[in-house]
């Protein structure tokens, strides 16, 4: 086509455009499954650190420290990688010293399966904190007042306590969903074509990497832009039905 | 009815209860009257473990409850106990603040709680703020709210703990009248109180603590009358 650099540059943008929406669909289903799955992990997560139980309480300090103090890049090498080292390590050792059969033949876990997973796992982490704040905010004189009537501990949790602390964590659980949007990126080093992934795989075939590169920065500006405006109407929402 | 035997509490060093004994009978009102800081509402906090005894022995109808075996919750569901700064469900309406202890823990039928709570509401003054949230009801009416919640569990006792003190003077009235109503239909009530209008008046028994201690108990006439205690009478002579 004709235009100089610049008909160029909107042509190879325009051509791949299709192929970083299909990448920007994967980087939201990962991002939408992870803050899923990691809500139902953190709110578990946030009542086992609140338990009286000391044990119980420091097994869970202890996964949510793990998980928000190494970076996301090395869990999700650890999860591709090192999982599927311990598994053949170990089947080889049971194989050899015990004569057990082999069960195994594959070790990698399928690269959606890995994404998920790391995703969730650290995405748990930081709910849980997001849901134990949530619920600290609200007045002891709450728990008090269920109490008092009769009601159990798990009731009191469950009638009056988590209601109000729900909608407390919406803003940042917002946050949360915008930051695990934007580290989804890490993936790529994996190999799974989400957003990023398709950038460098066209950067790779066209070499045009600024133009693309921009795009796909854009792309997801877009799409944090929009999620940060849905919070804001649900907290507006939830605000005005208190 | 209830019967505290030297009950001691502790906070790590701070020793708030100094062997409290004290017993209250079926139908009688019993008012706390002290200084703050003398362990009063710690006391009441005491009778339905919403602080737990470090020493001695509370019963309830003859059942020891700080006692481990004891279920608590059961315990709690026939005392009913009036916060100070209300503590109602600011999510649920005042009719879904009523009943949800109920229907929770006595499995009453909704239409069944509900129809008690409609009573409830009636006997408090508020027929007509059964749909409304607590953050549309003024102080006064939140807290005549949380005494038809706490009625609405049909307890053996009432707890008041400083029920008017979070009130604007003008609504202090409201409440202590549906609180006289109580006390003259026959509930036991044990009642942590600055109202010595409200102690005088509606009191059978008045006890006065200070520094963790039970200092003077008796008759109104006589707590008020013609009290021995040098603390208590300076007390008298502060507020009245």
């Amino acid at each position: 086509m004709s235009g100089g650099i610049w008909g160029d540059i909107l042509d190879v943008v325009i051509e791949s455009f299709p192929f970083f929406l299909t990448g920007a669909s994967m980087t939201i289903k990962i991002t939408v499954l992870a803050v899923t799955f990691g809500c139902i992990l953190g709110l578990f997560l946030a009542l086992l650190r609140l338990s009286k139980n000391r044990l119980i309480s420091f097994l869970a300090v202890c996964y949510i420290d793990f998980f928000r103090g190494t970076p996301l890049l090395v869990q999700i090498l650890i999860i591709a990688f090192g999982i599927p080292n311990l598994l053949e390590v170990g089947q080889s050792y049971l194989v050899k010293n015990l004569g057990m059969p082999q069960i195994l033949h594959n070790y990698a876990l399928p690269i959606f399966v890995i994404a998920v997973l790391a995703t969730t796992l650290n995405s748990g982490a930081y709910i849980a904190e997001i849901f134990r704040a949530g619920v600290q905010s609200i007045d002891r004189g709450q728990m008090e007042a269920a109490r008092s009537l009769g009601l159990t501990h798990a009731q009191a949790m469950r009638y009056i306590i988590l209601p109000q602390a729900f909608k407390r964590v919406v803003p940042p659980l917002g946050n949360e969903f915008i930051a695990m949007l934007k580290d989804t990126s890490l993936l790529s080093v994996i190999g799974l074509v989400e957003l990023t992934r398709s950038g460098q795989l066209t950067v790779g075939a066209t070499y045009k990497a600024f133009p693309v590169l921009l795009t796909i920065a854009f792309i997801y500006l877009v799409m944090t832009l929009a999620i940060s405006r849905l919070v804001d109407y649900l907290e507006r929402r939830l605000k005005t039905g208190d | 009815m209830i019967e505290v035997k030297n009950l001691h509490k502790r906070f790590n060093k701070l020793h708030v209860l100094k062997g409290i004994d004290c017993r209250v009978s079926a139908q009688e009102v019993v008012c706390v009257i002290g200084p703050s800081g003398s362990g009063k509402s710690t006391f009441l906090r005491c009778i339905n473990l919403l602080e737990e005894p470090t020493e001695g022995e509370i019963y309830i109808e003859n059942v020891k409850i700080n006692d481990p075996k004891t279920n608590i919750n059961n315990i709690r569901a026939e005392v009913g106990m009036v916060f100070q700064r209300f503590n109602l469900f600011p999510h649920k309406t005042a009719l879904e603040n009523i009943t949800l202890a109920p229907a929770k823990v006595r499995n009453v039928s909704k239409q069944e709680a509900e129809r008690d709570a409609h009573k409830l509401l009636q006997k408090v003054g508020l027929t007509d703020k059964a749909n409304v949230y607590p953050d549309q009801l003024s102080g006064g009416q939140q807290q005549r709210v949380a005494i038809a919640r706490a009625l609405a569990m049909k307890p053996k006792v009432m707890l008041f703990d400083e029920p008017t003190s979070a009130l604007d003077p003008e609504m202090v009235g409201e409440v202590l009248a549906v609180m006289k109503d109580l006390a003259r239909e026959g509930m036991t009530m044990i009642v942590v109180t600055h109202e010595m209008g409200f102690a005088r008046e509606v009191g059978d028994r008045v006890i006065f603590m200070d520094e963790g201690c039970i200092l003077e108990e008796g008759t109104p006439e006589k707590i008020f009358g013609d009290p021995h205690n040098d603390r208590l009478k300076s007390f008298l002579s502060k507020i009245l």
